[in-house]
């Protein structure tokens, strides 16, 4: 793949959905539908992205174990988050946990 | 309080910003790292940052890189990502729709997750302002520098140590988004948009080019509309805080 090229795609992409909406003025227009699906693409994307790779952080099979750091540190990250709500805490206790773990207790 | 000239319009927007620049500074120095550490040249992780200018598709397309998804779907992915800035735009529309085509383009370009939340708290206070364009550069554009150069001191940490990558460096990556969904999952709709991603993602995750990601996604997407839908209906009355 050329990645030059995929990067400017992307650039091209996001530009245009900044932008668009400047550029058009009040000739844009949403319907309510879209509005609430668009609610739901942060959560939906991030968390689609990360499931796979702790559940199954070697590309195989599912790795329900607590041989799987991954997985131990996602659930630290994710009971530090849901306590605290703060996002730089939860990344540095799941780092931590996720090193800690590889070499502390593997 | 009104700001007299552009450039102390500019420079409140700078310095009404710098918590964002704070915040978003960790993020820039993972995505440079990740960048560094993946198929992608140094120079290429910094165009990026310099062309996309959008934290979350970067990172997403770094992660599919390394995964070894398909151009297509890296595509599709960075616009879905990105479609909730036509929200920001849509609501910031008012206040610049005034302006030159140039002006515009440029501050839709520097439009972000933060400096939306910086730009609508300065027009709910200041409806009417003169110069509101010039306070909207200074937060996006200092938010576009802070961006380049922690993305540059992240791809310098990463080729200085690039066995960080046999560490298993991709977890900063699995941290970061939790910490971004975690707060947003406090009503019944979104937690079940984002465990049925999340199941379906892992059940179709051996689809060719990631296709199952984007699939994982949609169905997200629909579970979340139609658990809105029923409660609306007052067929489901659980709210959770």
């Amino acid at each position: 793949m050329n990645y030059t090229i995929l990067i400017l795609g992307m650039a091209a992409i996001t530009v245009a959905i900044k932008a668009g909406i400047f550029l058009l003025g009040d000739r844009a227009a949403f319907p309510a539908w879209l509005k609430q699906a668009l609610g739901f693409v942060p959560v939906t994307v991030l968390t689609a992205i990360i499931v796979p790779m702790v559940l199954a952080p070697h590309g195989g099979g599912l790795e329900l174990t607590v041989r799987n750091p991954q997985l131990i540190a996602a659930l630290a990250a994710i009971a530090v988050c849901a306590w605290t709500r703060r996002q730089l805490l939860t990344i540095v206790v799941g780092l931590a946990v996720f090193f800690g773990w590889q070499f502390g207790v593997l | 309080m009104q700001h007299s000239t552009r450039l102390s319009s500019f420079a409140a927007g700078m310095r009404d910003t710098v918590p964002m620049l704070v915040g978003a500074a960790p993020f820039g120095v993972i995505f440079g790292t990740l960048a560094a550490t993946s198929p992608l040249a140094p120079w290429q992780g910094q165009l990026m940052s310099m062309s996309v200018f959008a934290g979350s598709s970067q990172f997403i397309g770094v992660g599919l890189v390394a995964g070894h998804a398909g151009m297509l779907v890296i595509w599709l992915a960075t616009f879905i990502v990105n479609l909730r800035h036509m929200l920001y735009s849509a609501t910031l529309l008012p206040h610049v729709a005034h302006l030159p085509l140039r002006w515009r383009f440029g501050l839709g370009f520097l439009l972000t997750d933060e400096t939306f939340a910086v730009m609508n708290a300065y027009y709910l206070k200041h409806a009417q302002t003169p110069l509101g364009h010039w306070y909207f550069l200074g937060s996006g554009a200092s938010m576009y520098v802070n961006w380049q150069l922690w993305t540059l001191a992240g791809l310098l940490f990463g080729a200085t140590f690039p066995q960080l990558q046999s560490l298993g460096l991709d977890f900063a990556m699995v941290a970061t988004f939790i910490a971004i969904v975690v707060p947003q999952l406090n009503r019944l709709p979104h937690i079940a948009a984002a465990l049925a991603a999340g199941v379906f993602a892992y059940l179709f995750k051996d689809l060719p080019y990631k296709l199952g990601l984007l699939a994982a996604i949609l169905i997200g997407v629909a579970v979340g509309m139609a658990l809105t839908r029923r409660q609306a209906h007052g067929g489901i009355s659980v709210e959770r805080t």
